[in-house]
């Protein structure tokens, strides 16, 4: 059981490079049937990375200081750092809070009321096309109000984090059959749908699009939204190629030598150098300065034997 | 009519976004693969936020850091080895391993030996204290590293296993051992007929606690007095709280709280001598926090005496 436990754990520690966040999708105290319908159609789409929690939950208010406790411990339960949040009111109807996660603390919030929502029911289409659990979407927007306004540019990021799903480094080209369609259709109003993607030969290698509206489809009202701070948003933003190489000192990369490397030499002190090919004239001194040597000795020698 | 129109248009300019983003998308090198033609991303351009914090990289363990002193590199070691003996492949490490003492029939004894001393055990005791020192060690790794945290917190060594939790600060010899008492006493016999531990040492205050006011006013402190005192500390311990706001008393007041320990020498005194009543200006801020002792008269004190 050791393993086992320690295996879960490390696939929640925090890791270098991040392969997508899980959705916790949960309701508040009252839902409607448009409500029910559009989580349980969120959670099919991501059926892989996803949590779908059934009971009320009337202590969640995501916008409150005090209400995201219980969020966060959702969030740190179930490893997921997305959330889709539901609540119905006559102040708020069809009320869908999205919010994401840093360190299992609340990082940013988004608050879209549900408009002339249609479910995957509601439309017809060739079941063979239909897209398969866990593919990777190709994901539209269209509008300058993606660019432009405040929400919408929150919306899109949020969204896309959303629809996203697993983070790969290699796609097969085979199993791409869908693709969300977002259009600002005002600055405070986005069409969201879910097509299938047929497609069709081509004289070419890139075979020509078609896009088949499968559901669901809804029309998403931008209502309060909070954004992250700026110090935490800067954190939150870091990845790990941000640490700056360390750079080689005198080591540079060339197209055409390869690596190149630089070497200093210092100057040569030629008075100070030994010679190798002893100059005659040095050999003469060192002989006379022996045969002076053996002169004295011998001089010694003899004054001792006299004395 | 015009909801259609809508659809219609967004459906179409989402497949030339579509479009084109398959364009570049099919003209990325391709490898064969079982089902399909494999492409490798290119780097994503969209930054979003992380889901967890950029985990810190991990102290090097002491092996570790004498390694890369001495130069020592890591060789790669097969998991199964030759077993002379049997001849066989068997593990290098673990069940069934090549030099794990089973079926060694002899051993020579050594000058160095006792007699009487059983070799076999002794190889298993060595063994035995081969693997706890290594335990030891690797639970000192994890230690230093928890302190730099650079464990991911779920990580933290033994005992703080529980989601999200810092490890619990270190509970002492005397607080653990008052725990137990303080248990007792809660129940309604005070822990009479509790089942003790072995090794358990009695509660220091056995029994329920209760206290009894002296029948007889005897020397000492009378119970009027001791409510007094008792509503006293009651008022200096919320004193931040009371000191409000009635100006016309706010100078005697401040006094009070200044002086408070010379006022209580002075009234401990006189009380000692019998009388139960201070000189006069002493008298008047603490007459007026005794009215609002008062007050709270009943509730306090008996909040006093139920300890």
């Amino acid at each position: 059981m050791k393993g086992r436990v320690k295996r879960e754990l490390d696939k929640r520690a925090p890791k270098l490079v991040e392969t997508g966040k899980k959705t916790l999708i949960l309701q508040g105290t009252k839902t409607s049937g448009t409500l029910n319908s559009v989580l349980s159609e969120i959670y099919n789409l991501k059926k892989g990375g996803a949590v779908r929690y059934t009971r009320k939950n009337d202590n969640i208010r995501p916008f409150e200081s005090g209400g995201e406790t219980s969020l966060e411990f959702f969030s740190l339960k179930t490893d997921c750092s997305i959330f889709v949040y539901s609540s119905h009111s006559k102040k708020r109807p069809n009320n869908l809070v999205i919010g994401r996660m840093y360190d299992h603390h609340v990082y940013d919030l988004i608050e879209v009321g549900v408009e002339n929502f249609k479910s995957i029911e509601s439309f017809s289409y060739d079941k063979k096309i239909a897209p398969r659990v866990g593919s990777k979407p190709f994901i539209a927007f269209i509008g300058e109000g993606f660019e432009n306004v405040d929400e919408l540019k929150h919306l899109k990021e949020v969204l896309l984090d959303l629809l996203r799903g697993e983070v790969v480094e290699n796609i097969n080209l085979a199993g791409l059959d869908r693709a969300y369609v977002c259009t600002a259709i005002s600055s405070n109003k986005v069409y969201l749908t879910h097509c299938a993607l047929r497609l069709k030969k081509s004289g070419t290698v890139v075979p020509r699009m078609e896009l088949v509206e499968v559901g669901p489809s809804m029309d998403l009202v931008v209502r309060r939204h909070r954004l992250p701070n700026e110090g935490l948003r800067k954190e939150a933003m870091k990845t790990a190629k941000d640490q700056p190489k360390k750079k080689v000192k005198n080591v540079s990369s060339d197209a055409i030598q390869g690596t190149v490397g630089k070497i200093y030499i210092p100057d040569q002190k030629v008075g100070e150098m030994a010679l190798p090919n002893k100059a005659k004239g040095v050999k003469r001194e060192r002989r006379e300065a022996k045969n002076k040597e053996a002169n004295e000795h011998a001089s010694k020698k003899q004054k001792e034997e006299s004395e | 009519m015009f909801r259609y129109e809508l659809v219609k248009e967004c459906l179409q300019e989402g497949t030339k976004l579509v479009q084109v983003v398959a364009d570049s998308l099919f003209n990325l090198p391709s490898t064969q693969d079982v089902d399909g033609p494999l492409v490798k991303l290119p780097p994503p351009t969209t930054k979003l936020p992380r889901e967890k914090h950029l985990p810190k990289p991990k102290p090097p363990t002491k092996w570790e850091e004498f390694a890369k002193r001495k130069g020592i590199k890591k060789r790669k070691k097969d998991k199964v080895a030759w077993d002379e003996q049997n001849g066989t492949w068997k593990r290098r490490f673990g069940y069934d391993s090549v030099n794990d003492g089973k079926d060694i029939p002899i051993i020579e004894a050594k000058m160095t030996d006792e007699p009487g001393e059983d070799p076999f055990a002794k190889r298993q005791d060595d063994k035995k204290k081969r693997v706890e020192k290594q335990e030891k060690n690797r639970l000192q790794n994890l230690k230093q590293a928890a302190k730099l945290g650079a464990l991911p917190s779920l990580l933290q060594p033994c005992s703080a296993c529980c989601y999200g939790s810092a490890p619990p600060k270190k509970v002492t010899k005397d607080e653990l051992g008052n725990v137990a008492g303080m248990a007792a006493t809660s129940t309604a016999s005070g822990g009479k007929f509790d089942r003790k531990l072995p090794g358990e040492k009695p509660a220091k205050k056995q029994g329920k606690h209760r206290k009894f006011l002296p029948v007889v006013e005897g020397t000492g402190i009378g119970s009027r007095e001791k409510e007094q005192t008792e509503n006293d500390k009651l008022i200096s311990k919320h004193s931040h709280e009371i000191l409000n706001l009635d100006k016309s008393y706010s100078h005697d007041v401040t006094m009070y709280n200044v002086k408070k320990k010379k006022i209580k020498k002075a009234r401990n005194r006189k009380n000692q001598e019998g009388k139960s009543s201070s000189t006069s200006n002493k008298l008047k801020p603490k007459k007026q926090l005794h009215k609002k002792g008062a007050k709270k008269g009943p509730g306090s004190s008996k909040k006093g005496k139920a300890q």
